[in-house]
């Protein structure tokens, strides 16, 4: 009885400060700080916040950035960014964990899951960015072996690209498993003498494709453009048997090059209805690859995205203007 | 965990061998050798067939039933009862009071997003808090971390994943102790709800995240579920053993009396117990921390952001001054649960310096202090945002980041070559020796392994484990986490016994040891995955480092414990018969702290296992790519689910055959002096 009491007697101050706690929070719940000076702050029309899914590569970031510091700056948004997996964030279109995504690669079946079947999300148009996935030699290789960039000889130096980890045959080196990639099926229906490797991110890509051309050591790995790291390290497309439509529709059974993706936005409907001008925003944001590689190098140079962005919107004002037209 | 560990053994005890115990080992040793030449024979002679290679673009018809899951919860979320009554209201409420605590501590959602207490209001009331369940110690040190999380600019990132634990840590104790109590007064739950455990515990957390995920959609509901589901187990497990393990005389005492089993129940059980609840509150909150940071990938927002964000963009800087933040965080939980349950021991009250009446005194006034923090903090700017101004953030970041970049460039000539020998010299063959063997061969292998470690049961077992993993269709992927694991065990167990042996013989070396093996542990593994990362890229032998790192303080603190727990007596006679230290450790204290060593292996294996998925993202194949690669390619959702419960067989399989070695002794060694651990 006495452990009893005394655990009473411990929580009773305990209870009563979280109820002075709760009924100060109360008295004072007008008077916040967060409301004074969200209201002298507001102005234009309200925007409320945005939730903008982050993927994982510097394309994206370039996107995102901007799209985010001219809602927050000149729209007056609250922007939420989210650091999510490509596939993963489409998953929060009807929870609202996530409004936006910025830049979207296809996806037919996600398309047809959530935009043509649950209706949770809608296309926003594209971003005026041409998405290109393939397999990359550095431009070394390319000069010293000038028929690499043939699909059909990779067999005859699937030895020279044998690493620890590739068990003997030739690796093909992948980026984030998240990415959108076909290529262990390609390996497998070509009849390629190769193994695929996953580097785990697109930083690990870049650097792994950086030293290879340093060191003029072989490497063959998946890569894509619009990406800022070509104009670093010019890397060369190996050619694959060309993409004929539908000969990637069964995943399994893909022997062909990737498509030529037009990249677009995908936004919530419940975002989309809102009226928000930020839904707005992100229906009219289009740039070019030339913008979003300014972009992206700026950041990958080390600036915070903001930063990249600012200077960006500071010198493209025209455009931003048109696309909140 | 180190609790964990020493129920698990409890609950399991060792099978006595009571077969011809004198003609035993020499039969084993047969058995055993027996096997490796089988082994060794199929490889070379049938070497390459019969591998059951599944290409990683394929699946089974096994694996595309999976996937009509992904389809079936897509088509049924709308309408179907099961998702209308019981999905969707529960996600809502968990929804609700992650949300409660996520505005009052990180941030609303209205207006300046402002939190409704803000830093200073939450330092102020935390490190009330702490005093009052606690002492003055923690209290302040709970002060001085919040700041220096506001130094370090992650306050709100804090208080985020501070806010998701405290809401998974409410919730595993609403489920968790209820369940705990029932378990530990009827004998039949505990027997039920045992193996169910053991699976949560065993089962990968990203397995259940990717179907969690796709039934509550991603998000801090999602996180929090994920959270309690892996949380619990402790909970449970800690709360049915307080309550299960009274003193016998205490309790014929109380039922001498005539109480009910009710009154027993409350005015004798629960009180008496109380300390060891408080335990797996404590073990309980470090696991949450651990996996909100990994619940990052289903958009749980706070600290696990920042180091998925690092990790995806190999900044060592950045992953450093979060993975303090990280550490920093459990160390709190940890120090104010700890202190919590000290105060909760029986006779604690009497041993205090202050009188109730002063301590009352100081906590009334501190608490007015607090408040007034509190309102300080939401009214005024400057104590509701942390200054921006003390912000070191970026030259923890830079610091750490160029420190990094220079180990790379003088440092990579040496750690490439490193990794290259280790990987060609010792992991690619023998991953060869397993993956290239014919399957019915490995099987057999196995089996005659098991049959010579604990009979015909467990030989009966180890084969159904192998026969689902085939069912699975993922034998080959199977073979190379094997590979990976028992490599990384291995090397666990050197560690383990060096450094063991090293603690267990001296009190000063394990004082100085201890902190950083705790430390080692608390970490959530992500963290420390970034800096190897950066030295030794994308490998399965990264993985493998990931592994030891996080299975090493365990093997060494169970290695240390047993070494230490020998009869001082025994190693006094050693040294006067003259015996070198030398000798002491190999004739005298390793073979008396046998079973210690093999608890270790036991326990190393299964925390080297638990890292397979993590592995994965930093270049481990085998499983552990499969589960991840499932997790974000919704077209390969089945087979990652499969991969996922094939690691539980495989675990299972590892553990119930590493405690039939450690329960049957190779040389008889008197049994008096054999620790308990």
């Amino acid at each position: 009885m006495n452990k009893a009491g005394l655990l009473l007697k411990r929580t009773v101050p305990a209870v009563a400060g979280a109820a002075a706690a709760a009924l100060l929070l109360a008295g004072c719940g007008g008077a916040s700080v967060n409301q004074v000076a969200a209201a002298a702050g507001a102005t234009g029309a309200p925007c409320g916040s945005v939730n903008v899914a982050m993927n994982a590569w510097v394309g994206y970031t370039a996107n995102a950035a901007v799209y985010s510091y001219v809602a927050k700056n000149q729209l007056g948004c609250t922007v939420v960014q989210k650091d999510l997996n490509e596939q993963i964030s489409w998953q929060g279109f009807s929870s609202g964990e996530v409004d936006v995504i910025m830049e979207n690669w296809g996806h037919d079946d996600l398309t047809k899951q959530y935009i043509t079947d649950q209706k949770v999300a809608v296309d926003a148009g594209p971003t005026g960015n041409e998405g290109h996935i393939g397999w990359y030699v550095p431009p070394w290789m390319a000069e010293k072996y000038p028929d690499i960039t043939d699909g059909k000889n990779l067999n005859k130096y699937a030895s020279m690209f044998a690493t620890s980890e590739s068990g003997g045959k030739g690796q093909v080196l992948d980026g984030d498993p998240a990415f959108v990639t076909n290529d262990e099926a390609l390996v497998k229906n070509l009849g390629l003498d190769y193994k695929v490797v996953f580097s785990g991110s697109e930083a690990a890509l870049i650097q792994s494709f950086r030293t290879a051309e340093q060191n003029k050591t072989p490497l063959l790995g998946y890569f894509y453009e619009p990406q800022w790291f070509l104009s670093e390290v010019p890397l060369k497309k190996v050619s694959l048997p060309a993409w004929t439509q539908g000969c990637d529709s069964d995943a399994e059974k893909v022997a062909c090059d990737y498509p030529t993706y037009t990249l677009n936005k995908v936004i919530s409907t419940k975002f989309a209805d809102s009226g928000s001008p930020a839904a707005k925003l992100a229906k009219g944001f289009k740039w070019t690859n030339e913008d979003q590689d300014a972009v992206a190098t700026d950041i990958q140079g080390g600036m915070t995205p903001e930063a990249a962005a600012k200077k960006w919107v500071d010198a493209h004002q025209d455009v931003v203007t048109s696309w909140l037209k | 965990m180190s609790t964990l560990v020493r129920d698990r053994t409890r609950l399991q005890p060792a099978p006595p061998a009571v077969r011809e115990p004198r003609r035993r080992p020499s039969l084993r040793t047969t058995l055993l050798a027996g096997a490796a030449v089988v082994w060794i024979l199929g490889f070379l002679v049938l070497h390459g067939t019969s591998t059951l290679t599944l290409p990683a673009s394929e699946l089974t018809d096994l694996h595309r039933s999976l996937n009509q899951f992904n389809a079936w919860v897509a088509a049924n979320r709308a309408d179907n009862p099961v998702f209308l009554y019981i999905f969707t209201p529960l996600r809502a409420a968990v929804d609700a009071v992650a949300n409660l605590f996520i505005t009052i501590f990180a941030a609303s959602s209205t207006g300046l997003r402002l939190p409704e207490i803000g830093w200073l209001g939450t330092v102020g009331l935390l490190g009330w808090i702490a005093f009052a369940v606690g002492n003055a110690r923690v209290a302040l040190l709970t002060v001085a971390v919040f700041t220096f999380f506001g130094l370090q600019g992650l306050f709100i990132e804090a208080t985020y994943t501070f806010a998701l634990v405290l809401t998974a840590v409410l919730l595993t104790l609403l489920v968790g102790i209820p369940l705990g109590v029932l378990a530990g007064v009827y004998g039949r739950v505990a027997k039920v709800i045992t193996p169910v455990l053991d699976f949560m515990q065993t089962l990968p957390t990203f397995v259940y995240l990717a179907p969690l995920a796709l039934i509550f959609l991603i998000g801090p509901a999602s996180a929090v579920i994920a959270t309690v589901i892996y949380a619990a187990p402790p909970v449970i497990r800690l709360t049915a053993h307080g309550i299960r393990n009274l003193p016998e005389n205490t309790r014929e005492a109380s039922d001498s009396l005539g109480t009910t089993g009710l009154q027993r129940l409350l005015t004798l059980q629960l009180p008496m117990a109380r300390r060891t609840i408080v335990m797996g509150i404590n073990q309980g909150t470090m696991a949450a921390l651990s996996m909100v940071t990994i619940a990052a990938l289903i958009a749980a927002p706070g600290l696990g952001q920042v180091v998925v964000r690092a990790l995806q963009s190999l900044d060592v800087g950045t992953a450093v001054n979060a993975g303090l933040s990280i550490v920093l965080l459990a160390i709190v939980l940890d120090r104010v649960t700890t202190a919590a349950s000290r105060r909760a021991e029986p006779g604690a009250a009497r041993n205090r310096k202050f009188s109730r009446r002063t301590r009352y005194i100081v906590l009334g006034i501190t608490l007015v202090l607090a408040l007034a923090m509190v309102q300080f903090s939401r009214t005024m700017l400057w104590a509701a945002t942390f200054p921006k101004e003390l912000n070191v953030g970026p030259m923890i970041v830079q610091a750490v980041g160029s420190a990094s970049q220079w180990m790379q460039n003088n440092l990579s000539l040496f750690t490439v070559s490193f990794r290259e020998a280790v990987t060609t010299g010792i992991l690619n063959p023998f991953q060869a020796l397993l993956t290239d063997t014919p399957f019915y061969i490995l099987v057999a292998v196995i089996a005659m392994a098991a049959y010579a470690l604990g009979g015909w049961k467990l030989s009966a077992l180890t084969t159904a484990c192998l026969g689902v993993i085939i069912y699975l269709g993922l034998w080959s992927d199977s073979m190379v986490t094997l590979a990976g694991t028992l490599v990384a065990t291995v090397v666990v167990m050197i560690l383990g016994v060096i450094f063991g042996v090293a603690m267990g013989r001296s009190g000063r070396v394990d004082q100085i040891l201890r902190p950083l093996l705790d430390a080692g542990q608390t970490m959530p593994a992500f963290v420390y995955l970034v800096p190897f990362l950066g030295l030794f890229g994308a490998t399965r032998f990264t993985a493998i480092i990931a592994g030891i790192i996080y299975a090493a303080p365990v093997a060494i603190k169970i290695t240390a414990d047993g070494i230490a727990a020998i009869s001082p007596t025994v190693v006094e006679a050693a040294v006067s018969s003259g015996s070198t230290p030398w000798q002491v450790i190999t004739k005298v204290q390793l073979p008396m702290a046998r079973q210690s060593l093999a608890l270790a292996a036991n326990q190393g294996l299964i925390y080297v296992l638990a890292m397979v998925v993590v592995g994965a993202l930093v270049g481990a194949g085998g499983l552990g790519y499969d589960v991840v690669a499932g997790f974000v390619q919704s077209t390969i959702f089945g087979k990652g689910l499969a991969a996922g419960l094939a690691i539980v067989f495989l675990g299972i399989l590892l553990d119930r055959m590493t405690q039939a070695a450690a329960a049957t002794p190779v040389r008889k060694i008197p049994s008096s002096n054999i620790p308990a651990t």
